[in-house]
């Protein structure tokens, strides 16, 4: 067998833009709305979403929201204001800074953080990570980065009520955004666009009821390197192009790697695609640069992500079709 | 002192994981993440059983399958911590 390279992930990215955009005004035709809602965080994904979604229906009918908070970093703030100009079309911003002090998030992540940091002030800036799956077989358990103003950076492991905690009171963001764009799409008649890429669809990184809940995906079959790949396609600007994926949930700059991947989004997708057509460990381990036990960790740590991402994936049980024999 | 550590274990992830339900079917030497009865947050959780109700401070390098994946190879951590 041929040696595998990233030329796998290639793809014919007019074409591809074209089948998705005959998509999208199908989509919405199917919903019977009359447009789309777009969250645009200034990142890869929804930005892609966005152009697609002009795309297919014209920038009349596609309504962008931002929605910065107090931890959301300046260039989240500023490449948001920046692509609802190139796309020219109408947008509210709306800081969910209010709500999410009303709702508490703040203080109970802050909460959450003291049960394994006494000491954490509200004023720290903080992010939670996970250990590196290719080091070692250690399970990838959470540990909260904390660091005072000017001071030094600590590293503790989170307990099952911080970590559950920690989550949960984030998780207002993702659902405070999700509440917004439906507000927004109710008032318009218009569907909501959701923008996971293929990685994180697969993978559960998302939230449920937050940003996982959408009308429609137009994305979700996408590796990321082909994200990054359509957005130079759909002539998207260089700074939104070449910026690295960040979750811009937590006040410390965190990558999506150390939060929740296992290997940096290229190696990531080539892993993927490679565990998802039967390829072995040992057969895509030259490209990655890694040892061929590591990428077994990696194919394990898949594993273990999907089984987590069945929960997020689930529609509510109900006794008619549901659970299904003993899944112990 | 192993029997007991061992039946504290199984009464743990039995009642916590399973409701109470299948005992009989999870064997000591099961595999605790191939059945799908722990993932990662539930290693969180039998974490916080061994250091609060078992008295064993668990460090970041025990967190291995080798030590969490079944009922007998948590009882050999515990044993094997506890100096026993």
């Amino acid at each position: 067998m041929a040696a595998i390279t990233r030329d796998v992930l290639r793809i014919d990215t007019a074409a591809e833009a074209e089948r998705i955009v005959g998509w999208i005004r199908a989509a919405v035709r199917k919903l019977k709305k009359r447009g789309a809602v777009v969250a645009l965080s200034g990142g890869i994904d929804s930005s892609v979403v966005g152009a697609l979604s002009v795309r297919a229906l014209g920038p009349e009918r596609v309504f962008g929201l931002l929605m910065p908070e107090r931890d959301s970093s300046d260039e989240t703030r500023r490449l948001g204001r920046k692509l609802v100009q190139h796309f020219g079309i109408d947008h509210v911003e709306e800081d969910i800074t209010p709500i999410l002090e009303a709702s508490g998030c703040y203080l109970r992540r802050d909460e959450a953080i003291r049960r394994v940091v006494p000491d954490f002030q509200s004023g720290w800036s903080s992010k939670i990570v996970l250990p590196s799956v290719v080091e070692s077989d250690v399970f990838r358990v959470f540990s909260v980065v904390v660091q005072p103003p000017g001071g030094e950076e600590r590293k503790v492991r989170l307990d099952t009520s911080a970590y559950f905690g920690v989550v949960a009171a984030t998780n207002f963001k993702q659902r405070t955004r999700k509440m917004l764009e439906y507000h927004h799409a109710d008032r318009l008649n218009y569907a909501v666009a959701g923008t996971p890429n293929l990685l994180e669809y697969d993978q559960g990184f998302f939230v449920k009821s937050g940003d996982g809940a959408a009308d429609f995906k137009p994305i979700a079959h996408l590796y990321k390197t082909q994200v990054y790949a359509m957005a130079r396609e759909l002539g998207l600007p260089d700074d939104i192009c070449s910026r690295a994926p960040t979750t811009d949930t937590y006040s410390m700059p965190q990558s999506q790697e150390e939060f929740y991947f296992s290997l940096p989004y290229q190696d990531m997708d080539l892993c993927l695609w490679a565990k998802n057509h039967g390829v072995a460990a040992s057969e895509v381990a030259p490209a990655l640069g890694l040892e061929t036990a590591q990428v077994e960790r990696v194919y394990r740590d898949i594993d273990g992500k999907r089984a987590v991402a069945a929960y997020l994936h689930m529609e509510p049980l109900t006794i008619d079709r549901g659970v299904e024999g003993n899944e112990t | 002192m192993e029997t007991e550590v061992r039946s504290k274990l199984r009464d743990f992830i039995v009642d916590t994981f399973l409701f109470g339900d299948g005992a009989e079917e999870l064997s000591d030497e099961d595999s605790l993440l191939e059945r799908g009865v722990i993932d990662s947050t539930g290693v969180l959780e039998v974490t916080a059983f061994l250091e609060d109700d078992l008295g064993v401070k668990v460090g970041d390098e025990d967190l291995v399958p080798d030590n969490f994946d079944s009922i007998a190879k948590l009882t050999a951590f515990v044993m094997t911590k506890r100096g026993g």
